[in-house]
């Protein structure tokens, strides 16, 4: 005869053995998003079960948003206007003249036959919040895959590169900034020309130049913009001014701290750009020029950045 | 025989409710998803709440709420699938396994326990998130963790109230 306990004292497996098994499953759920970043299939399904969640949290701070737009004040808005048209007067000289120069190079490419830089199509999209992981350094636009947006798109703002498009949901997406410790972005030294590739420093809100030898060309105050050799970012946006360099004779390579561009922690209103010109055929074998590609801007994956540090 | 001198655990409390229970935990997550400044300053109200059940009603909150709640918070925020799955999953062993010593004490020495279990929690979630490569972000981690174990006399009050109504309404009572 079997001597079970009655239904009513049944408790399930013991917490030990439930321990084991959730913790397990949580351990093989990070191993397998950490380095095989299988679990986008899953993340998806459970993304839409949290929406509804996420809808309801962002409400107090559009609701708040409308009601203090109700109430700004008849001069707060005519001093922003004013302010907006002097700086709209400012830019279109700017265009006008960009346009012109552009013609010009174009022209130029032309002759010497060169290929012509396609034009770069954009999107204005809204920063939602920042991204609640303090471990990273993210913030959460308001266009998502049903707006056209794809994973890798940079993102600028009025002043210079602001970040990368990382994941895309719906209606929302991830931008991870320029100083997040895994991004990096290929740039150039505009006084000089000089390549280098710009890391995050992470929560310092900075950006390093990384492997540039001890005496390369650089010096205090020189601006740098992409150099649009990886084929995600345009040419020539602003990313960064160097602030202070480090040349220390028992390191091979400098120190160079560089100051976001663009206002990395303030602002709300950002530009999705789609680099056209990535419909350029990659050169099928690595030579020297595949050299180059080290300094892609794609997230560079973890064990790398481990192991080039 | 005195169990405690908390004013709380001295009265009998209704049977609770599992809709109270749920939607405390949505409301929890509502709040851990709402766009907060200053991300390590903010209590993990999930995991508040989350050790407030296990604590309560060990027989209906245990490691599987804590686990479904860690993937939503995971999904919600968008950092490494399980982390806080795996942070919630210790928490709500621990929390079961602390539940008749915690309740012993006022509330005040209850709300230490509840800092304790947080700090860890964080802290296992700040290991996971070293041993994947990022870097650590300071220890102003250490401070969300403290302001919950200061809310969990507010918490304890708030999800205790659905259980401290009478029964029936009585017209006749004087209160």
């Amino acid at each position: 005869m079997e001597h079970t306990p009655p239904p009513f004292f049944n408790r399930g497996p013991a917490p030990l053995v439930r321990l084991a098994f959730f913790a397990s499953l949580s351990l093989a759920l990070l191993v397998l998003d950490a380095r095989f970043r299988y679990t986008e299939g899953l993340r998806g399904v459970l993304a839409l079960a949290v929406y509804p969640l996420q809808l309801l949290a962002s409400m107090p701070a559009a609701v708040g948003e409308r009601i203090s737009a109700t109430f700004a004040t008849q001069t707060q808005l005519r001093e922003e206007n004013a302010h907006l048209r002097a700086r709209l007067l400012e830019a279109s000289q700017g265009a006008q003249r960009y346009e012109a120069a552009q013609a010009e190079a174009a022209r130029l490419r032309r002759m010497i036959g060169a290929a012509e830089r396609l034009p770069v199509r954009s999107m204005p999209a809204e920063i939602l919040y920042n991204g609640r992981d303090p471990y990273s350094r993210k913030v959460i636009i308001d266009k998502g895959s049903q707006a056209g947006l794809r994973a890798g798109a940079p993102v600028v703002d009025e002043s210079g590169v602001l970040g990368q498009v990382t994941r895309v949901h719906a209606l929302a997406a991830e931008v991870t900034l320029v100083t997040d410790k895994d991004q990096a972005i290929p740039v150039q030294v505009v006084r000089n020309g000089l390549r280098a590739v710009a890391f995050g420093a992470g929560a310092s809100g900075m950006l390093e130049l990384r492997f540039m030898a001890a005496n390369a060309e650089i010096q205090n105050g020189d601006r740098l913009v992409t150099s649009g050799i990886d084929g995600t970012y345009p040419p020539g946006i602003p990313v960064a001014t160097v602030t202070r360099i480090e040349r220390d004779a028992a390191y091979a390579f400098a120190r160079i701290v560089c100051h976001p561009a663009a206002g990395v922690d303030s602002g709300r209103h950002v530009l999705v750009l789609e680099s056209a010109h990535s419909a350029v055929p990659r050169p099928e074998e690595a030579g020297p020029a595949g050299e180059k590609r080290a300094g892609k801007t794609r997230r560079v994956r973890r064990k790398d950045g481990d192991a080039a540090q | 025989m005195q169990l405690s001198d908390s004013p709380i655990s001295q009265r009998i409390l209704l049977p609770v409710r599992a809709s109270t229970i749920i939607g405390s935990f949505a409301l929890a997550l509502v709040a851990s998803f709402l766009p907060w400044r200053q991300v390590a300053l903010v209590p993990d109200f999930v995991a508040l709440v989350l050790v407030f059940w296990c604590v309560r009603e060990p027989r209906l909150v245990g490691l599987g709420a804590g686990w479904l709640l860690g993937l939503a918070i995971d999904v919600g925020n968008g950092v490494l699938l399980g982390q806080h799955a795996l942070a919630y999953s210790l928490l709500a062993f621990a929390s079961i396994s602390l539940s008749r010593r915690i309740l012993w004490f006022p509330l005040w020495g209850q709300a230490l326990h509840v800092a304790a279990l947080l700090l860890c929690t964080q802290a296992v979630g700040t290991l996971v998130r070293l041993a994947a490569g990022a870097e650590f972000p300071g220890w102003l981690l250490a401070v969300g963790p403290l302001v919950g174990g200061l809310l969990w006399p507010v918490i304890t009050t708030i999800l205790l109230m659905p259980q401290r109504r009478p029964v029936e309404v009585d017209e006749t009572r004087p209160i």
